[in-house]
């Protein structure tokens, strides 16, 4: 059969874009898609629709004020955008906060990766065609958005960090709200597995689709989800432990097989995870202070600094160069959706045009976390 | 020519008679039945992407429309005024011809479909011996304006949908007429109206024929929705591939003619199933038997939602599937079962072994 | 063989999905989430840390309790607060003192950091909790948050 197409008939490749403007796709990322027929013959991507110099503006901020800008970053891990440089600031003056807020950071990070995580669910259901699961991640995410907007004020750039604490107490309902969204969230994971995962269509358009074998996960530098689902171990909390992640008991999960699925178990089984710490933590939450006192102009010594945290996405890694001045001199984030964008050429060649959506949704790119 | 009606139909047709020359009087019959067949088309299509809305809504815990009139019945109303005031233009290099005809196919096979329906005992437009021949030929010919609506638009994504389109409905279009083929065995005719004679008397088809006709009825379920173009079948139009598939030039009124074809697509499809399987306009048990008109349509109606709720219920709920994988569906998996199905029912006819 | 059982574990797995939506289609009266908006204004609350917009409340002497001391505009990130500020005579005390003659809050530019709120000294400037800040005029955006005619409440310094 193949003798005979390559020999008596003559096909073209041709290019397609799957552009910026896309009714249903990530955000703002142009793919150029060379396919002959319906085989994808080269992707190539085309970055930077949403640049907003993000770095550049953190060279004229003080420290306090750059932790807003991390928020916009990939807006849907926002709590760990902001953790990640209130720590590289502490680590430099080396200032050690409280027992209560390393807690409520942890509790923090965890219930942003469950609402990162249940947005991504929704998604990947919508991009394959089942169009009702948006609906049912988004009603469980409005819960958690409701118990941060009860304590932080806001429901997506929250800004609750700062170098040297919180900028406020928790509210009073906080612990009951939780506990409430617990019992919710454990009936309702079960039921979306019933509706998604065990989909024979579901399956057969996952499984074997978009290997990536261990050996091209480190050599391009993937990680989080990505990475673990072709059985590298990446996770930065349990190799570098933050926040108060040495206290907790929480496995990584690890799938070797590679493929779209492997990916989409290791987020599933994730959110269990992070229920996990969330439940452990909730109810032993040590009194204490908020803030540790800080100077009102913050200056660090020279040097350079470095801090990763893990990300709803993979690793975030934020350098900092100081030369003693209240300003940084360079701020470098190192986004995990960059490297992960770049394995993207080499798995889907070969596959068609429905599985690169399929791929794309597993990698679960946010864009501006891309861009910067 | 038309079927000889009793009541209320016949009571036009003498009056009609009556008070014209015959010729005058058989030309404004035609007139009368198409414009009833237009407006059918036109208001069960409006009403049907109200139902589709609001069903949809329901599956996602949201309400659907209800700002425009109580539960939002005037909501289609509102978008077909909309859709007929946008302009309609198109870029320079498409092929003129082909891309104002393209819509018309669909119209048209849709309609004529629609005419052979017995809607009640004395509603059916046209009752000819052979109509589920006839029936299954029409709606080949839908295709061809799919295939042209997509090669007229000058636009690479326009004619991989149509492409897709084309030979997917190709495919399934064997499935549904084995499907078809089977309950016809059992009735022995092909003439609608003897069809639903023969499930008066007997009991529903589906309840006839046991485990082959239940088979029969989901692989024409399958077959049907696939027919269609709908989920989980639509990659022809699947949003997040690419773009919107081989409407995506047509704008405005056009736009809406193949919007208003697939769910009248669906509505015959749904039809198609109520006829051969849960008996047409008769009722269960024969609980209205007898009385004039009403309770027949309203016997059809209420079975034809049902099965298009079902249909709705599959969109809902399912992922898409990829081309190959369709393609492997309907030629690996559908049509051999079909095929043995269809000698198992027939030796479950020889045998005798029907209810 | 695998055949007949790969065709009846599909089924099965496609019957489970669709008796969850199906379970959710018959419970929309109890489980519906949609707000009807516009008419339910009266009764819609937010939560008392919502971050709407900046205000400066003012009591029933029309008296705030702003001192001019530019913190809210050292710490905004943008430049969102402008103070427009006089060294005037306090007729309390003979001395001259910092007073503030306007507050500009640019609500178009502003991001919502709180950093502003959390700045100040004398709690001047608070959240108040209105979401429904869409002008036809962008000018409207710009905010003078004294208002006319207000002075500093007494013994604010100490």
């Amino acid at each position: 059969m193949e003798q005979l197409t390559n020999n008596k008939i003559k096909t073209e490749e041709y290019f397609v874009n799957m552009g910026p403007q896309h009714p249903a796709a990530h955000g703002v990322l142009r793919l150029l898609l060379t396919i002959d027929g319906e085989i994808i013959k080269n992707v190539d991507p085309d970055l930077g629709y949403i640049h907003r110099s993000i770095e550049k503006m953190c060279e004229r901020n003080s420290y306090q004020q750059i932790v807003h800008l991390t928020d916009r970053l990939d807006y849907l891990s926002s709590h760990i955008n902001n953790g990640a440089v209130c720590l590289a600031v502490e680590k430099a003056l080396e200032l050690e906060v409280t027992d209560r807020v390393k807690v409520i950071r942890t509790i923090f990070d965890e219930l942003t990766r469950l609402a990162s995580h249940l947005l991504w669910w929704g998604v990947m259901g919508m991009d394959l065609g089942a169009l009702t699961t948006y609906f049912y991640a988004f009603r469980d995410r409005e819960m958690i958005n409701d118990i941060f907007e009860e304590t932080c004020g806001a429901r997506l750039t929250m800004n609750y960090y700062i170098p040297g604490g919180l900028m406020f107490d928790l509210h009073p309902n906080f612990v009951k709200r939780t506990k409430e969204f617990l019992v919710t969230i454990k009936k309702n994971l079960p039921e979306y597995d019933r509706l998604l995962t065990g989909n024979v269509i579901f399956q057969k358009r996952t499984k074997g689709v978009g290997i990536l074998t261990k050996e091209d996960a480190i050599s391009f530098g993937t990680s989080g989800p990505v990475a673990r689902g072709s059985g590298v171990t990446c996770d930065v909390r349990k190799i570098h432990p933050y926040h108060a992640y040495d206290r907790v008991d929480f496995n990584e999960v690890l799938f070797t097989e590679g493929d779209t699925f492997a990916r989409y178990k290791v987020r599933m089984q994730e959110m269990w995870e992070s229920i996990s710490i969330v439940e452990q933590l909730i109810d032993k939450i040590p009194e204490g202070d908020i803030k540790v006192p800080t100077k009102a102009v913050i200056k660090l010594p020279k040097g350079e600094f470095y801090q990763k945290v893990e990300a709803a996405r993979g690793e975030l890694g934020v350098y900092i160069n100081s030369t003693g001045t209240k300003n940084p001199y360079r701020l470098k984030l190192r986004s995990s959706g960059f490297s992960n964008l770049s394995v993207l050429n080499h798995i889907a060649k070969g596959g068609k045009i429905g599985d690169l959506v399929a791929i794309m949704a597993s990698f679960d790119f946010v864009i501006p976390d891309i861009d910067r | 020519m038309m079927n000889i009606p009793l009541s209320i139909t016949s009571t036009i047709h003498d009056w009609l008679f009556s008070i014209m020359p015959e010729g005058a009087a058989t030309f404004t019959e035609w007139i009368l039945i198409a414009t009833a067949y237009l407006a059918l088309f036109a208001v069960a299509g409006l009403y049907l992407v109200l139902l589709e809305r609001k069903v949809a809504a329901w599956f996602q815990f949201r309400l659907g429309p209800n700002r425009v009139g109580p539960w939002g019945i005037f909501q289609t109303i509102a978008d077909a005024l909309k859709l007929v005031s946008k302009e309609i233009y198109s870029n320079e290099r498409v092929d003129k011809f082909l891309f104002n005809l393209a819509p018309y196919f669909v119209i048209v096979a849709s309609l004529m479909a629609m005419a052979v329906f017995p809607f009640s005992k004395q509603f059916q437009g046209f009752d000819i011996n052979i109509g589920v021949f006839f029936l299954f030929a029409i709606s080949s010919i839908g295709v061809i304006g799919l295939l042209v609506g997509g090669w007229a638009s000058n636009n690479k994504y326009s004619l991989i949908g149509a492409m897709r389109s084309g030979l997917q409905t190709i495919s399934y279009e064997l499935s549904v007429g084995l499907s078809i083929l089977t309950m016809v065995l059992l009735t022995g005719t092909l003439q609608l109206s003897e069809i639903i004679e023969v499930q008066r008397t007997g009991g529903w088809l589906i309840f006839q024929g046991h485990i082959p006709a239940v088979i029969a009825f989901m692989i024409f379920m399958i077959a049907g929705t696939a027919e269609t173009n709908r989920a989980p079948f639509d990659l022809v139009e699947a949003e997040s591939e690419l773009g919107a598939g081989f409407h995506t030039e047509y704008s405005g009124m056009q736009f809406a003619y193949f919007f208003l074809a697939e769910f009248i697509n669906m509505f015959i499809i749904a039809s198609i199933a109520v006829v051969l399987f849960f008996g047409g306009w008769l009722s269960p048990f024969g609980i209205t038997e007898g009385i004039t008109w009403f309770p027949e349509v309203l016997w059809f109606v209420i079975k034809v939602f049902m099965i298009i709720l079902l249909m709705m219920w599959f969109r809902w709920t399912f992922p898409r599937l990829r081309v190959d994988q369709l393609l492997t569906l309907e030629w690996k998996y559908l049509l051999p079962i079909n095929m043995v199905n269809l000698v198992f029912m027939a030796i479950v006819i020889w045998l005798n072994f029907t209810l | 063989m695998s055949y007949f059982s790969d065709i009846y574990s599909g089924i099965k797995t496609l019957l489970t999905g669709m008796r969850v939506t199906g379970g959710h289609f018959v419970r929309i009266r109890s489980e519906n989430i949609t707000q009807q908006y516009p008419d339910n204004r009266d009764t819609l609350q937010m939560f008392e840390r919502f971050r709407g917009e900046v205000v400066m409340p003012h009591d029933e002497n029309n008296e705030h309790r702003c001192t001019g001391c530019q913190s809210c505009e050292i710490a905004c990130p943008n430049g969102s607060i402008e103070i427009i500020w006089d060294r005037q005579v306090d007729p309390a005390t003979g001395k001259k003192k910092k007073m503030i003659d306007k507050h500009i809050y640019h609500l178009s530019m502003c991001t919502m950091c709180g950093l502003c709120i959390s700045a100040c000294p004398t709690d001047a400037i608070v959240w108040a909790q209105n979401y429904e800040n869409s002008v036809y005029d962008r000018s409207a955006l710009t905010k003078v948050l004294n208002q006319p005619g207000s002075k500093l409440k007494a013994g604010i310094e100490e």
